[in-house]
């Protein structure tokens, strides 16, 4: 349990400077929101003034962030200029679009990219190995904007996917059924663009970790006492090598973030990603320190996921965390 | 992984490559900001030997692009209008190298305008404008990875070879930087930078951002290097005879750091010209008209220039080479000064 705490506290920390930092760079910004209000003629500059006041963008920075921090208290985390709303309802819609769609990317990843690795190992420097690597090393050159474009072009060019947002046109008259369908239909594109430029380095991973535990005495013993093959690889081998493979998927959190900003963004899939952008374009201060605190909070989730599974399968922190 | 015998190999290919990029003027046909406002979207041309009435030319030719009848916006060879190909023409001015004025360029037309790689919306040249685009993606790749290791080094080194709270301090910060997504990082530092500024500013801006971004990795290992090398015989009996802390930084630890240094350049580099690419894209980044392999993708963020055109897309396809190339020079890199220290660093590197 301490060990949990102490985790938890530690990601208070970072969500705090995070957020200490992110207010502090957006002091070093020129301009704001009401710049463009400026510029034009018909909006004195009085008003201009009033409107900053009102959004307390005249006081100083420490002021401003201990309102900021009361308002995230009270579930508003600031108040978006260019929604003229809240933040917080704003990021929650998207973030449950984004959380879709990076949770089902990663679960097909994982589940190809398990089974693809323990084959790699079992035929280390033979014919299914040679292949794999020279796909994943072929997958691995082309970067994700260049996938997710190209793949952009294949669906438009093929009609094989719809592209484009999340729903299509009148959904709403749907049925709940057909509504959930004609939502799956609209995440394939971005579905197989985000597990292709993960499975590369999970595959790699895999096979790593398991070809190193593929040497031990103890899976030898277990091969000479004719344990079957299947079992030998799954039961044992996987859960030898399960530990560093843990580790990756809590790293793994950041890239897939990264990554599914980029594909949201390119195929136009309501999540963070285009939110954040749009944000940064319009100046919108709130907005973007909610969204990169809406992405700092995803990372600790999964690196916390990742601590937990670390816990329940590795006795050795187990007992290292209790002896404390 | 990719094997090739040794490093050296690759080298000449990524030699090869950026001097394909550096001599731009002089490979493109066209100045990259040239408008030819009555052929928007024309289709990429094809060179010939062979004409329409099954003769062979020794001089390569193409054919005159015309509407085609019933369309405003259909381009198709006009098999009547034949357009030889000249070597080394007079074209427009440019500066080979940056420095050295010219205007030979390898090929050229006359009488029309061709495109190898097709125009794009204002009727500019493709293939001169991916040729001119590379000159800025890399060079922001190159500049930033050449930051984000200066940085590295420094922070690094100050952490290992001081040790105690500067370490802790530096490594927790460092820590904070590898766990963060970086397109994010990148988007919370670009954002609160100004946004309406000239393309050689934002060219300095976003590879200040992408140099500030990077440097926790090479940082961590680093400070691996140096931390162990602090402890070696030869650099404890240099400071027995009193050499001072600058002496035996420069002299004897970061000497070691040098396979360390050049593999995670190689593996760096390629990143963020990708991250140069993405920035541009999403228009974050260097401003047209100046090209770059980023901003020439930006117009297949139209519904209709994805459907219609394309040809648009080949700029994408420009990068993949140099990415290639990067990965098997680091490969090979580890391979041959290879610690075990590298090899963990790198797998992780996509991460």
């Amino acid at each position: 349990m301490r060990y949990f705490l102490r985790r938890l506290m530690e990601a208070a920390f970072l969500l705090i400077g995070v957020s200490i930092l992110t207010f502090l760079f957006s002091t070093l910004a020129p301009g704001n929101y009401f710049d463009e209000m400026r510029l034009n003629p018909q909006i004195s500059s009085e008003t201009v003034a009033a409107l900053r006041a009102q959004y307390q963008l005249d006081r100083p920075l420490p002021v401003r962030y201990v309102r900021w921090v009361s308002s995230l208290l009270h579930g508003e985390m600031g108040f978006s200029f260019a929604y003229n709303s809240p933040v917080a309802p704003l990021l929650w819609v998207r973030a449950r679009n984004t959380l879709l769609l990076t949770l089902t990317a990663t679960f097909i990843a994982w589940a190809l990219a398990l089974p693809l690795g323990v084959w790699s190992a079992a035929t280390l420097h033979r014919l299914p190995d040679r292949s794999l690597s020279w796909a994943t090393a072929a997958l691995l050159a082309i970067p994700d904007l260049v996938l997710a474009l190209g793949l952009l072009i294949l669906a438009v060019r093929s009609g094989w996917f719809p592209t484009g947002g999340m729903v299509s046109l009148g959904s709403e008259r749907l049925t709940p059924l057909q509504q959930t369908r004609d939502i799956a239909l609209h995440m394939e594109l971005p579905v197989v663009a985000l597990v292709l430029s993960l499975l590369p380095t999970l595959v790699r991973h895999v096979r790593g970790a398991v070809a190193d535990v593929l040497h031990t005495p103890f899976l030898r013993a277990a091969a000479s006492h004719g344990i079957p093959r299947h079992t030998l690889l799954y039961r044992y081998a996987l859960r030898a090598a399960a530990n560093p493979l843990i580790s990756l998927f809590g790293f793994s959190v950041g890239a897939l973030l990264s990554g599914s900003l980029l594909v949201e963004v390119v195929m136009s899939w309501p999540g963070l990603g285009p939110l954040l952008l749009e944000a940064i374009l319009a100046r919108d201060l709130y907005t973007v320190i909610g969204g990169v605190l809406c992405s700092t909070i995803f990372l600790i989730g999964g690196n916390f996921l990742a601590d937990v599974l670390l816990y329940w399968a590795d006795p050795r922190i187990r007992t290292a965390a209790s002896a404390q | 992984m990719i094997h090739l015998r040794g490093w050296k190999r690759w080298l000449i290919v990524l030699i090869a490559l950026h001097g394909t990029i550096a001599c731009a003027g002089f490979l493109a046909p066209y100045d990259p900001a040239e408008q030819d406002r009555e052929r928007p979207y024309s289709p990429p041309m094809r060179i010939h030997l062979v004409d329409s009435q099954q003769r062979f030319h020794l001089r390569p030719f193409f054919y005159a692009q015309r509407l085609r009848p019933g369309s405003f916006d259909q381009f198709e060879e006009s098999i009547d209008q034949r357009i030889p190909l000249h070597f080394f023409v007079t074209g427009a001015r440019y500066h080979l190298l940056g420095f050295a004025p010219s205007r030979i360029h390898l090929f050229g037309a006359e009488g029309s305008r061709i495109y190898l790689l097709g125009s794009d919306g204002y009727g500019r040249d493709q293939f001169s404008r991916i040729l001119y685009g590379g000159q800025i993606s890399l060079l922001a790749g190159l500049f930033g990875a050449a930051l984000t290791m200066f940085l590295g080094v420094l922070i690094g080194a100050a952490a290992g070879y001081y040790g105690g709270w500067r370490d802790a301090l530096l490594m927790r910060v460092a820590e904070l930087f590898v766990a963060l997504p970086w397109l994010y990082l990148l988007f919370a530092l670009r954002a609160f930078l100004p946004l309406a500024v000239s393309p050689v500013q934002a060219f300095f801006l976003i590879t200040l951002v992408i140099g500030a971004v990077g440097w926790a990795r090479p940082a961590r290992l680093v400070r691996g290097v140096v931390l162990s090398a602090r402890e070696r015989d030869f650099v404890r009996a240099a400071r027995g005879f009193g050499a001072t802390d600058g002496y035996l930084l420069r002299r004897h630890i970061l000497p070691e750091t040098a396979s360390v240094i050049l593999t995670q350049a190689a593996i760096l580099v390629p990143q963020f010209v990708l991250a140069e690419m993405t920035l541009s894209f999403l228009g974050l980044g260097v401003p047209e008209p100046v090209p770059s392999w980023g901003n020439l993708l930006a117009s297949l963020q139209q519904y209709s220039v994805l459907v219609s055109y394309w040809w648009m897309y080949i700029p994408a396809l420009a990068i993949v080479p140099f990415f290639l190339g990067y990965l098997g020079f680091a490969s090979a890199l580890q391979q041959d000064l290879g610690t075990e220290k590298i090899e963990t660093a790198s797998g992780e590197s996509r991460w």
